[in-house]
């Protein structure tokens, strides 16, 4: 396994969002992820890397608690979530947002009710408010004009803003994307790349962002979201919001375990040919 | 180690040489090993169909409880199947009529069409083929919906927004189906009778007071809570097993139809072997 100077996540550091300690999982006889150990810190941004079947979606499952682990630890905020019943998870997954890979939108409701859905089931807020706060997140991914629409009126482009706009409904401290941009043309994957960005650089949300494409990670890595311009920019010395650009980790997975750790820096400079060949 | 796969290797190892006694010994163990998973997924079946069961009738009593969900599934599957029950209803208790009036045309016994067709519609024609319709429909629409769902991470997106897929999901078309057979039946029952009650005006030239009087005369209340009886467990299965099989899909698309099939298929036969065990189970505790 190729390591950097990170601290390994066996130091259990008090500043981790998230962790993971030895985490195993097979399916059958299947091995998917063996001996996973890693951290993100609070407002920290990761990056899975893999090719398809390499467990990087599994493991957001497991973050989420959708899947429990054969061995290891996860710990979210501090607390370990494995041995969780599905009750306590789901208080545990009220600080989280996760965007699927289709964006899994609710066929038969509209955007509104996609969007509305998690504050409708906690049933604490009227519906003005709701309503209120459905057309601010919408607004926030620029999509406010499609708030009637359904999801198979959208675009795939438009499905994963709706998806990320579901998400960021409940303001999460955790953020988990998975394949966010795959099968969109690349100014539709530059549009949801700023959006993440734009959540990790104003909100400040811990992100782990599954992605075969290492475009959009060395993007979130080398950009900021400027409110100012309402865009990105490229991290320079000084803009001070280029921090959590520049630690973005980047974890390359293989072999049902983490062949990489490192920043961006590293694995564009590294000889592994295995490595060269997801950068090229 | 199971009779079977010893027998194999031992018939198999006696009569070949040491070549194909290897050969035996590796599709005995690959036999036993294939009766075991097949016997091991049949029990995880039971386990998970158990579970569903168990999960969606506690779902009845504890909050949150889904109105808006039960009432549309309400709907769909009780409204929207009312006009084929009423015409497979009608057509069943017109054949039957035809066909018992034929038989009992040869002994002189017209006069009982109406008991004839009554009883067979009420306790076996009536809850079965509403059952086998409800299977055709509904079972096979929500293994196709819910593994639609499952396959797009719909159900994980309820999951990780903290809704138990078991209480959205599968309970509504439980309660529904539990509610909307039993309803489905007692109208289907009336078709049927109308049916027959058509045959017997105009083929067998029977009156309207004879084909009724010998119906109601000697249907009992047994025979109603029979009738009734059923289709409250054929909806339990058919609702399960839909369920079972949609939220179980592997395999994307074409898991989807495979699993819309499966849901078809084994809700039918379970229907029919039910019947007969039911049937059976009445008549030996003495209530038939």
């Amino acid at each position: 396994m190729q390591q950097t100077d990170i601290p390994p996540a066996q130091e259990s550091p008090d500043q981790a969002s998230i962790e993971l300690r030895g985490v195993s999982l097979a399916f059958d006889e299947k091995r998917v992820l063996q001996d996973i150990s890693f951290y993100v810190p609070h407002g920290g941004t990761a990056v899975l890397l893999g090719v398809s079947g390499s467990g990087k979606s599994v493991l957001l499952k497991l973050i989420l608690g959708l899947l429990k682990p054969d061995s290891g630890s996860i710990l979210v905020e501090g607390a370990d979530i494995a041995p969780l019943s599905e009750a306590e998870l789901n208080l545990v997954r009220k600080r989280m947002g996760i965007v699927f890979q289709e964006g899994a939108l609710f066929d038969s409701m509209s955007v509104y009710e996609n969007v509305s859905y998690r504050l409708r089931e906690e049933g604490s807020l009227e519906e003005e408010v709701i309503e209120q706060r459905v057309r601010q997140v919408l607004g926030f991914v620029e999509l406010e004009e499609a708030i009637y629409k359904v999801p198979a009126e959208l675009s795939g482009g438009m499905r994963r803003r709706v998806a990320i706009a579901r998400a960021v409904i409940s303001q999460p401290c955790i953020m988990l994307y998975d394949s966010p941009t795959a099968g969109l043309d690349p100014v539709t994957a530059h549009t949801i790349n700023a959006l993440i960005a734009k959540m990790r650089d104003v909100q400040h949300v811990t992100s782990i962002v599954v992605t075969h494409r290492v475009q959009d990670a060395l993007m979130l890595s080398g950009f900021v979201y400027s409110t100012e311009e309402q865009g990105l920019r490229p991290v320079t010395s000084n803009n001070g919001g280029g921090h959590a650009a520049e630690q973005t980790q980047f974890l390359v997975l293989k072999d049902a375990g983490i062949y990489f750790r490192g920043y961006r820096q590293e694995i564009l400079a590294a000889r592994d040919p295995y490595l060269r060949r997801f950068v090229r | 180690m199971t009779p079977l796969p010893h027998a194999l290797t031992f018939a198999a190892g006696a009569v070949y040489s040491p070549r194909w006694r290897v050969a035996a010994l590796v599709t005995a163990r690959l036999a036993r090993r294939g009766i075991l998973s097949y016997l091991k997924r049949k029990v995880l079946a039971i386990q998970d169909g158990t579970y569903l069961l168990v999960n969606a009738t506690r779902a009845l009593f504890t909050p949150p409880r889904y109105y808006v969900d039960t009432l549309m599934q309400l709907d769909v599957i009780g409204v929207a199947s009312l006009p084929i029950v009423l015409l497979v209803g009608f057509f069943t208790g017109a054949v039957l009529a035809l066909q018992s009036y034929r038989s009992l045309e040869r002994f002189g016994e017209v006069s009982i069409l109406g008991q004839m067709v009554g009883l067979s519609v009420v306790l076996e024609l009536g809850p079965v083929l509403t059952a086998v319709v409800m299977a055709g429909r509904n079972s096979s629409g929500m293994a196709s919906e819910l593994g639609s769902m499952l396959v797009s991470e719909q159900v994980d997106a309820l999951r990780a927004m903290g809704t138990d897929p078991l209480r959205k999901l599968v309970a509504p078309r439980l309660y529904a189906t539990v509610i909307m057979l039993p309803l489905l039946t007692i109208l289907a029952d009336f078709v049927a009778l109308v049916g027959g009650y058509f045959i017997a005006l105009t083929i067998a030239h029977l009156t309207t007071s004879q084909y009724w009087s010998s119906f109601y005369q000697n249907i009992d209340y047994h025979d109603i809570t029979q009738g009734l009886v059923k289709p409250v467990i054929f909806a339990l299965v058919v609702a399960l097993v839909g369920c079972y099989f949609g939220l179980h899909t592997t395999g994307g698309t074409e898991g989807v139809g495979r699993s819309t099939t499966q849901a078809v298929v084994v809700s039918i036969v379970l229907v029919i072997v039910l019947d007969f065990l039911i049937t059976q189970f009445l008549i030996g505790i003495g209530f038939a």
